[in-house]
């Protein structure tokens, strides 16, 4: 089960919203570059954001750039899942691979700042600061085979190769 | 039941019947790193243990983000990727040689291909009639240790053009309005197949600028079909025998059918901060701009710097207005200097950059400052992306970035025509 308070985002976050390119030149140096996440989203994310929290986004979250840094830095403010009603492609890809949940739901009812429970394994998200709870969209078998093992790298580590998906 | 093209090659890839909705393994024929995602993908390479690139592929590392690096950070990360290349015998190209797609379309990818790249633009030689798609710096890292990777087999929507453009209306136009059409997520995890008759009227490097722009609308390929016009590219870059004709079949399925007539269409501009923010250049004409960017893997080939000239030739740039020119490629560059556009273009007062990404991401080269405006023939329109959050990002064709750089307002090019 996690919890943690909501931080709601609108429709078309791209990965410049969330890590701006004209960071590239911090990208071997994580810690510093962790310090500009959602920063043309909202300046105050990365002072305000806990261990545990949500990213709450609208439609299309993630788009552009392939950077796995978006989902990376996002990872490392601390952030346990995000929730948005479409999410990118390469996007969900990335922070499938780094471990980090994506689940597609309906987040009109989500207010910022809105206390949530999430049930991972019932697939169900409880707002306890408004008492609705909504479901998510599953995730697709393979990415889930994959997020199960942590990402993409522990999941190597373990098979040493995509064998679990050859028998599908 | 017939395949797309998206199909047909995942399917030849995976010695399997591959149908929208499967998932598959296949193997990579080329996959690459650009300067900005390949630090991270060599630590995650190394950090699964791999030594060796999967003997069975092309790997290839492109210094062009940051082309010359303009900091010690990035040039330690240069310096990363070049040991990474000479230990893994890796292609490297270095700052100046050009944008990775652009130099992937001139050497290295073929009809029917499957590559990978650890940048979102990798769908460009679709254009091409390869299965190209973007991913992230750890499912390539993975792709080069073990030589081949997953893909969920995409549905495709047939984009079936007809028709040819009318004076002023070029490639940069059409992808614009596409996406104004479809929406910037009108695509997602779809594919982007072009067919119909008016595809045979567009060029090679009109067809990368059309996949490359796939991505805006969610894309995971942007593709064409493969014929004569992609063979005869192919035979000017000396590598004819590496052509294959790719057509869908005749009784493809399709998810969606999107006609568009060629002639209807007219110059289109992106506002900012969404690429799918399109309107017909008319109706946002007179709005000021403090520089004109022409270049970048959408729209920095020969082609697109030809039609600068020829509109900017005896003409000088509005004073108010900087002019940067960056060409994707050195071949571009060499060509553009042997056919005079280079002189036209610094004697209308252009900057003319090393070939490279230039200031499309906000890095260096042409970083806009608060409250500017810029016209800009790249891809992206995001707020932020030029480097200044406070900045507004128009896109259009190189002819409506010349037009505009006479006129230091947005303007339509066929004033000029």
């Amino acid at each position: 089960m996690l919890t943690g308070r909501a931080f709601k985002f609108g429709d078309d976050i791209s990965t410049d919203h969330i890590i701006p390119g004209k960071y590239a030149y911090l990208r071997s140096n994580l810690p510093e570059l962790a310090k500009h996440v959602m920063e043309d989203a909202d300046p105050y994310f990365v002072s305000r954001v806990k261990q545990g929290d949500f990213i709450v986004g609208g439609n299309n979250f993630g788009l552009g750039s392939s950077r796995e840094h978006a989902p990376l830095v996002i990872k490392m403010a601390g952030i346990k899942a995000i929730l948005a009603k479409s999410v990118a492609r390469i996007f969900f890809r990335n922070a499938i691979n780094l471990g980090l949940p994506i689940l597609v739901c309906d987040t009109d009812e989500i207010n910022n700042g809105d206390q949530l429970e999430i049930d991972l394994q019932a697939g169900i998200i409880r707002d306890q600061s408004n008492g609705k709870q909504l479901s998510f969209g599953k995730i697709p078998e393979v990415m889930l085979t994959i997020l199960d093992e942590g990402g993409l790298l522990p999941y190597i580590e373990k098979h040493g190769d995509f064998e679990i998906l050859d028998s599908k | 039941m017939g395949k797309t093209i998206a199909e047909l090659i995942l399917s030849s890839k995976s010695g399997s019947d591959a149908h929208a909705g499967d998932i598959i393994i296949a193997p990579i024929d080329l996959a690459f790193l650009q300067d900005t995602t390949g630090p991270l993908t060599v630590r995650q390479f190394r950090a699964a243990g791999f030594k060796k690139i999967a003997g069975s592929m092309k790997a290839a590392v492109f210094l062009d983000h940051a082309a010359p690096s303009q900091s010690r950070e990035m040039s330690n990360d240069h310096i990363l990727l070049r040991d990474f290349a000479a230990q893994t015998n890796a292609l490297i190209s270095e700052v100046g040689d050009g944008v990775c797609h652009q130099l992937v379309a001139e050497s290295l990818a073929n009809p029917g291909d499957l590559i990978i790249g650890t940048d979102s633009h990798t769908v460009t030689a679709g254009g091409l009639g390869a299965f190209a798609c973007g991913m992230g710096s750890s499912d390539v890292a993975i792709a080069l240790g073990l030589g081949r990777t997953w893909f969920r087999v995409p549905e495709t929507y047939l984009i079936d053009l007809k028709g040819k453009f009318e004076t002023g209306v070029y490639a940069k136009d059409l992808i614009l309005y596409l996406i104004g059409k479809i929406g910037a997520d009108g695509a997602t995890y779809k594919a982007l197949e072009f067919g119909g008759n008016g595809v045979a009227e567009l060029s090679v490097p009109q067809r990368l600028t059309v996949a490359n722009m796939a991505i805006e609308a969610g894309a995971k390929v942007g593709i064409f079909p493969a014929d004569e016009t992609t063979h005869r590219f192919l035979k000017e870059q000396h590598r004819g025998d590496n052509y294959q004709p790719i057509f869908a079949d005749k009784d493809a399925l399709y998810q969606k059918n999107i006609a568009i007539i060629l002639d209807d269409l007219e110059p289109m501009i992106a506002k900012p901060h969404t690429v799918d923010n399109v309107v017909p250049v008319k109706e946002v004409t007179g709005i000021r701009v403090q520089q004109v960017s022409i270049g970048t893997c959408t729209n920095g080939r020969l082609e697109d710097i030809e039609i600068a000239a020829k509109i900017l030739r005896g003409k000088y740039r509005h004073p108010n207005t900087r002019l940067i020119v960056s060409p994707a490629s050195r071949d571009i560059l060499q060509s553009a200097i042997s056919a005079g556009y280079v002189e036209t273009l610094l004697e209308a007062g252009a900057v003319i950059l090393p070939p490279g990404c230039g200031s499309c991401l906000g890095l260096h080269q042409g970083v806009l400052g608060d409250g500017e405006s810029c016209l800009s023939t790249a891809n992206r329109n995001f707020k932020g992306r030029m480097g200044s959050s406070e900045a507004f990002v128009y896109l259009g064709s190189p002819a409506t970035a010349a037009a505009t750089a006479i006129k230091g307002e947005i303007t339509d090019p066929r004033e000029f025509l």
